[in-house]
């Protein structure tokens, strides 16, 4: 048995956690540069370097390889699967299929009229809807590489949980009045399932790896320089006054933070990553990634076309408190983590 | 042939326009391309992600772009 684990963290420090890729950085941070990565601006530029490399290769192979085992979950298809599926039975499946469910804050409408104009309880739907951005392989594996397992792993279990808590609560409080008119008068289709070739399979996967990588690379670079800079510039008491132990609003501070924010779980993890090996709590830090991925400007304003103000409002505060409840939740327990 | 584009201003479905219209110039066929950008019509077909590529009203492939290529393919 030991072996087996042996081999599990041998993997784990070279494909996630790449710390060949560390060491060649600092290779070159102080061969070529002629930096020490002791002191501030050589161990920034190492930061620097390697964050960066390090994401954008664990983005390229994880997107390929996720977006792979997504093209067998189309949303059409999660849609014939969830059926009529009421109540907690249906929010467990729709939040689980949230998560392998390719999603894209453009196709939140979509998703859910079409959810709705099959008759899904409106529960279904939002678990779906909190959990797809919420928590999905990708990030599962990103949190693996910078956190470690046993973290990655809670965080998709709260994460999942909150989806499911959230649709049932919504369901329960019977807000279906509260969805815009049109929605109920759009008839269902049901679109005929396409089966997509290993080729169709390949090149589409290919095709969201590019498209990624073109959205998000300016946002990645800026959160791994604020991460640099968090690492070695920004000093100790700041850090601790603002969002570390001293702070006792930490984590609803990070949370607010996080929630107009518009970026995915890459560009923030250079952030988390820096502010954790800071000293701030592993809540907080989980809150603020949350906060930014489960609700941005854009999907908010789009939801608001099809549901009214007091169901868009309830469902905004639902995922808001939930995320804080996790923060402080991870905080208290943070030392079965770490 | 009647070709319907579904999807609503963003850059992918653009890019599937362009690509098709480069499809039908270059198989050189008598074919009409429609951008449905409203919800109501992309929603008609069951469609939830886009772009979608439909041709004579039936769905060929739904929330990816393909290649110029591949919908030479499903035009012919």
């Amino acid at each position: 048995m030991h072996i087996v684990s042996q081999i599990f963290s041998f993997l784990n420090d070279v494909l996630l956690k790449m710390t060949w890729l560390s060491k060649a950085v600092a290779l070159l941070v102080e061969n070529v540069f002629g930096l020490s990565i002791e002191d501030r601006v050589g161990a920034s530029v190492h930061f620097f370097i390697y964050d960066t490399l390090k994401i954008f290769i664990l983005l390229s192979v994880l997107i390929f390889i996720v977006s792979y085992i997504q093209s067998y979950f189309p949303p059409e298809k999660t849609k014939k699967i969830l059926g009529r599926l009421k109540g907690i039975k249906g929010s467990i499946l729709g939040a689980l299929l949230g998560t392998i469910t390719p999603f894209c804050s453009c196709s939140s409408i979509p998703v859910f009229i079409g959810f709705t104009s099959a008759g899904l309880p409106l529960g279904v739907t939002f678990s779906f809807l909190i959990s797809s951005p919420l928590v999905d392989l990708a990030s599962l594996m990103v949190l693996m590489s910078f956190f470690g397992a046993k973290i990655a792993v809670a965080y998709v279990v709260v994460g999942i949980l909150l989806a499911i808590i959230g649709g049932t609560i919504i369901d329960k409080l019977k807000m279906e009045k509260y969805i815009d008119d049109y929605v109920w008068g759009t008839e269902n289709t049901d679109m005929e399932p396409i089966e997509l070739s290993q080729k169709e399979r390949i090149s589409y996967s290919r095709e969201q790896v590019m498209g990624i990588i073109k959205r998000v690379w300016p946002y990645t670079l800026i959160g791994v320089g604020i991460g640099a800079l968090i690492h070695n510039y920004i000093p100790q008491p700041v850090i601790e006054k603002v969002v570390g132990s001293s702070n006792p609003f930490a984590v609803i501070l990070a949370t607010l933070v996080g929630i107009p924010m518009y970026a995915d779980i890459f560009g923030t993890i250079p952030i988390a990553e820096a502010l954790f090996a800071r000293g701030v709590g592993i809540g907080t830090v989980l809150s603020f990634m949350m906060a930014v991925t489960a609700l941005s400007l854009p999907s908010i304003i789009m939801l608001s076309r099809v549901v009214k103000p007091k169901l868009l409002t309830l469902f905004v505060s639902i995922v808001t408190i939930g995320i804080i409840i996790i923060g402080y939740t991870f905080n208290a327990f943070s030392y079965l983590f770490i | 042939m009647i070709i319907k584009i579904l999807g609503a201003g963003c850059e992918k479905c653009s890019k599937l326009e362009e690509n098709t219209q480069k499809a039908v110039e270059e198989l050189g066929i008598d074919a009409s391309i429609e951008k449905v950008e409203d919800l109501r019509g992309i929603m008609a077909y069951g469609v939830m992600s886009v772009p979608a590529l439909v041709v004579d009203d039936k769905v060929k492939a739904v929330g990816r772009i393909l290649t110029v290529k591949e919908i030479k393919k499903y035009l012919k």
